[in-house]
């Protein structure tokens, strides 16, 4: 059993269905990521694990430690130990990064937000009285997005895209940051579309059309990610699973007949075996 | 009371907010009603003033060419909680002097007081005036405050004002500031305040760029909750080659607060170019998620995002 389930949830926004049936495990203190195609589900999965508004009507449940989320709103899942870093982090006019990081930072002292700023490559001199705003690059904001989670010690992370705008030199700081989580006994999950990102993980699961098509070591699924999803003409159809799912089979019979069948069969498990 | 006591006495209720520096070389100027109750000059500002029945009238000057390296502070206020107290001002910034004001503007008490500025500014070719106004209101609201100002900067000048209310209750303001700009001229208004109960905020800045490459940024940003009601009208009028002018209005409104913005520009000369944004609403979802999945509750983030904004 995972520090965090998610048990058979189903989220329909407007007339599509986004997650279908979805179960997944996250083990305590594991790098987790989530792959999949571009409307595969993957962001939907992290704002309904987080309960942010408009993503908790779900079929379905998330569990933390055996217990379930349902009607736990986002500010306490937050002080439960979950929190989200967005892949485009929110701009805040005016409100300066030493004020963000330390307003849910577990220790608000200046000495911490200064550690958490020189974490990710941000010099706490130059960044500490500066805005959270357009006057921040992409990257720096993420950056400073990192920061803030950092001193925040969450139990459970989540990811989206954490690469998104970084540079190389940077992406460093911050596998350096996702190891130090881990170090922390958090567990993370990333969401992304990178190798790079990938390979910092321990457990691997690929998601496509709301649903989990596989799970497991890193290599096997980014070889199947690469070699079959990123050219991935699957249609987000999950209004008529069946459909998608015998396009899936088609496309991955075509590609290598034998493995194919295997590993589509593999999807249709519930996810819940340990990756 | 003595003057002393009342000084000490106004001083007193803006501590909190920074109060007045001291020393020799700290110009300052503490005005209760109609009474002068502390006054000190420094070298190149000279300040005078005379009772009127319901204020005072007070001119004051900077030398050209003074730049007076420490903030001039100013206290206006009532201590009673009734009364009437009008500052009639003519200020003279003469060529190539800079000053830079700290006003506290203080009403602790107040259930019904009127606080009335007329302003008249000149800042000299290459002068500059920094003016920051920051409102001590009681927690009644039972304050009218009016300040009007008439500024005209010469070539090259610059004038700056800042107008905050972040604390106690508005109640009734009116503010009217019009600034005519030479060429070269650079102007910068700035307006943060926060509306609660039955608070009534009308704002009218105008910026009129008449020179070549005068500058102007208006900006009034706002936190209206309860049933605060605001309406903004700022104007940027630019009729002269190479002017640039920028208006932001930023509101956030909660519960019944109803906030209004007008922003206009006027341009009459095609190389001139003015941009305005205004942005009403509720607290962005996304910045307060954002706050929110920190483990903040929802009164406590957008407190956060306010603070910012108003910053």
């Amino acid at each position: 059993m995972g520090v965090l389930e998610v048990n058979g949830v189903s989220l329909t926004l407007g007339d599509k269905r986004v997650l279908n049936d979805l179960s997944v495990d996250f083990w305590e203190g594991h790098i987790h990521a989530i792959i999949g195609p571009n409307g595969a589900g993957k962001s939907t999965l992290a704002s309904v694990i987080m309960g942010l508004p408009g993503y908790t009507d779900i079929e379905g449940d998330v569990v933390l430690d055996g217990e379930s989320l349902s009607n736990v709103p986002v500010d306490e899942r937050a002080r439960r130990g979950i929190t989200l870093a967005w892949q485009e982090p929110a701009r805040f006019e005016g409100l300066r990064v030493d004020r963000f990081i330390a307003a849910g930072a577990e220790d608000k002292s200046t000495g911490a937000v200064r550690d958490a700023l020189e974490k990710v490559g941000l010099d706490p001199d130059k960044y500490m009285k500066r805005a959270v705003d357009k006057t921040l690059s992409g990257g720096e904001r993420k950056r400073v997005e990192l920061a803030s989670i950092l001193a925040m010690r969450p139990r459970i992370v989540l990811m989206d895209e954490p690469d998104s705008g970084i540079d190389v030199e940077a992406l460093e700081r911050i596998f350096a940051v996702l190891k130090e989580m881990k170090g922390h006994g958090a567990t993370v999950i990333l969401i992304t579309h990178s190798m790079a990102v990938l390979e910092q993980a321990e457990h691997a699961f690929l998601m496509c059309n709301g649903r989990l098509l596989d799970k497991g070591s890193i290599d096997k699924i980014s070889g199947y990610f690469e070699h079959r999803c990123i050219p991935c003409d699957h249609t987000n159809m999950p209004d008529d699973v069946e459909v998608a799912d015998a396009n899936i089979v088609a496309a991955l019979a075509e590609a290598e007949p034998a493995l194919g069948e295997a590993e589509t069969d593999s999807a249709a498990g519930n996810g819940k075996d340990p990756a | 009371m003595s003057a002393v006591d009342l000084a000490r006495e106004l001083l007193d209720s803006i501590a909190e907010f920074g109060g007045h520096a001291g020393g020799d070389d700290v110009a300052h100027l503490e005005v209760h009603g109609n009474e002068v109750v502390g006054a000190h000059l420094v070298p190149g500002l000279d300040i005078e003033t005379s009772e009127i029945e319901d204020g005072i009238e007070a001119h004051i000057a900077v030398e050209a060419g003074a730049r007076l390296a420490k903030p001039v502070h100013m206290c206006f206020g009532l201590l009673p909680a009734t009364g009437l107290q009008r500052i009639v001002m003519e200020v003279e910034v003469g060529e190539g002097a800079s000053a830079n004001v700290l006003a506290h503007c203080t009403f602790p008490n107040a259930v019904d007081v009127t606080h009335a500025m007329d302003a008249r500014i000149d800042i000299a070719p290459g002068a500059e005036y920094r003016y920051f106004e920051r409102h001590v209101h009681g927690p009644e609201g039972g304050v009218v405050v009016v300040p009007k100002a008439k500024v005209h900067l010469s070539e090259g000048a610059r004038f700056s004002t800042e107008f905050e209310l972040l604390k106690g209750r508005v109640g009734r303001m009116d503010i009217d500031y019009d600034v005519t700009c030479e060429a070269h001229a650079v102007l910068e208004m700035i307006a943060r305040l926060i509306g609660r109960g039955d608070d009534r905020v009308v704002i009218h800045e105008t910026g009129r760029l008449i020179g070549e490459y005068a500058r102007a940024a208006l900006q009034s940003h706002m936190a209206l909750r309860d049933t605060a009601q605001a309406e903004v009208y700022n104007t940027i009028s630019a009729t002269a080659p190479y002017a640039r002018g920028h208006v932001d209005c930023k509101e956030i409104v909660q519960d019944e607060a109803v906030a209004k913005a007008v922003p206009i520009v006027e341009v009459s000369d095609p190389r001139a170019h003015v941009t305005h944004e205004a942005a009403i609403g509720s607290v962005d979802s996304k910045q307060l998620q954002t706050i929110m999945s920190r483990g903040l509750d929802e009164d406590a983030a957008v407190e956060l995002i306010i603070e910012g904004l108003l910053s």
